[in-house]
């Protein structure tokens, strides 16, 4: 699949980053970060798109702003390679695989099966396994980033502030980045 | 339906703009703006459609909006909701793609995303309390909460073994 651009070094076509984020949109499950190294094999291995040391600038990048990992991983990779349209159409071939799987489920399966007994089964024991997911991802989470008493204190008292309060979440979060900006980072990571 | 599509787009641009790190951390998020300040779908509808995002390829969020998207508009609502979570991705990364390494390594920015997370953290934790409280019933579903979740600490497995797990033993442990 090999572009006819005209300047085969640096110009990509629109199609072959259509098509390359169409592919890491359907073949990675569970989202996060096990995308990654199937957009690192597809764009830095196989594609040579990116250096090793762009794609570690694009990572780092990618987790500091909000966003998807792999939808922000497909505009930046995007950009680099044919401006705001490539961004444009990293993120049309990243997100299409989900919005049309997912429009199939929601349209033809899940409003048949919903009422089944084997399917509310499944659904039974979906439930805490999710729950356990969302559990696991907080513990996980705070392992990574909570190092150092204060930022354990920042967490415990939005926890609070959480549940006596009833805030919207984004006044939780906006309340914790505003502390993190005064105190300073180094009061937060170890 | 107007409104719908606005309110829609509305929350889903909240929820993509407040997703920093990607995963779960769009689950307090969506969590508030669909079940508690929309009312459009009950908590167990919730962890269902979380459950369907696993289990399908791609971002969970992109999954989730799109499926929250289709049941309160059909395909324009499905539209809609994706557009609204991609949206914050979009605009800042394309205005801001020529400065972007200089933002995130700025004190300033790391200071506030890292106390940003901290709070994040904690939202993550109440809401895997508050969905439990529709998802952990009875003995067999905490029995499966707590297997999971001991085993996910233990040793580092992909989501799709919990779903995998998880429907397996709904299967089996469901009282019929």
């Amino acid at each position: 699949m090999a572009s006819q651009a005209e300047n085969p070094a640096k110009t990509e076509s629109l199609w072959s980053i259509l098509l390359t984020f169409f592919k890491v949109g359907a073949f990675t499950f569970g989202g996060g970060y096990a995308i990654l190294p199937v957009i690192q094999q597809e764009v830095v291995e196989n594609k040579k798109w990116v250096s090793q040391r762009d794609f570690a600038d694009i990572l780092i990048i990618t987790q500091g702003m909000p966003g998807q990992l792999a939808l922000n991983s497909a505009i930046q990779i995007g950009i680099r390679l044919r401006g705001t349209a490539g961004g444009l159409v990293g993120a049309l071939g990243v997100t299409a695989p989900s919005v049309i799987i997912l429009l199939i489920i929601a349209a033809f399966i899940y409003p048949v099966v919903r009422h089944n007994e084997y399917v509310q089964a499944v659904f039974y024991g979906l439930r805490p396994a999710v729950v356990a997911l969302i559990a696991a991802a907080a513990i996980k989470m705070g392992r990574e980033i909570l190092q150092g008493w204060s930022a354990v204190l920042l967490c415990a008292i939005l926890l609070i502030i959480a549940i006596v309060s009833q805030v919207h979440p984004i006044l939780i979060l906006l309340i914790g980045g505003l502390v993190g900006l005064i105190l300073g980072r180094r009061n937060f990571l170890s | 339906m107007i409104s719908i599509l606005l309110s829609l787009y509305w929350s889903f641009l909240k929820v993509g703009l407040f997703t920093v790190g990607g995963g779960y951390a769009m689950i307090p998020l969506m969590e508030a703006e669909g079940i508690k300040v929309h009312g459009w779908l009950t908590p167990s509808e919730f962890l269902d459609i979380i459950a369907v995002a696993e289990m399908t390829p791609g971002p969970i969020s992109i999954n989730a909006a799109t499926f929250i998207g289709y049941t309160l508009a059909g395909v324009t609502g499905s539209l809609i909701a994706t557009l609204g979570v991609i949206t914050p991705s979009l605009v800042l990364l394309t205005l801001l793609s020529k400065v972007l390494l200089q933002v995130v390594r700025n004190p300033g920015a790391e200071n506030f995303i890292s106390g940003l997370r901290s709070g994040l953290i904690a939202l993550i934790l109440l809401a895997s309390f508050t969905l439990g409280q529709t998802a952990i019933i009875d003995v067999p579903t905490a029995m499966i909460f707590a297997a999971l979740l001991i085993g996910s600490l233990v040793r580092r497995v992909s989501p799709l073994y919990f779903i995998a797990a998880g429907a397996i033993l709904g299967l089996l442990l469901y009282p019929y």
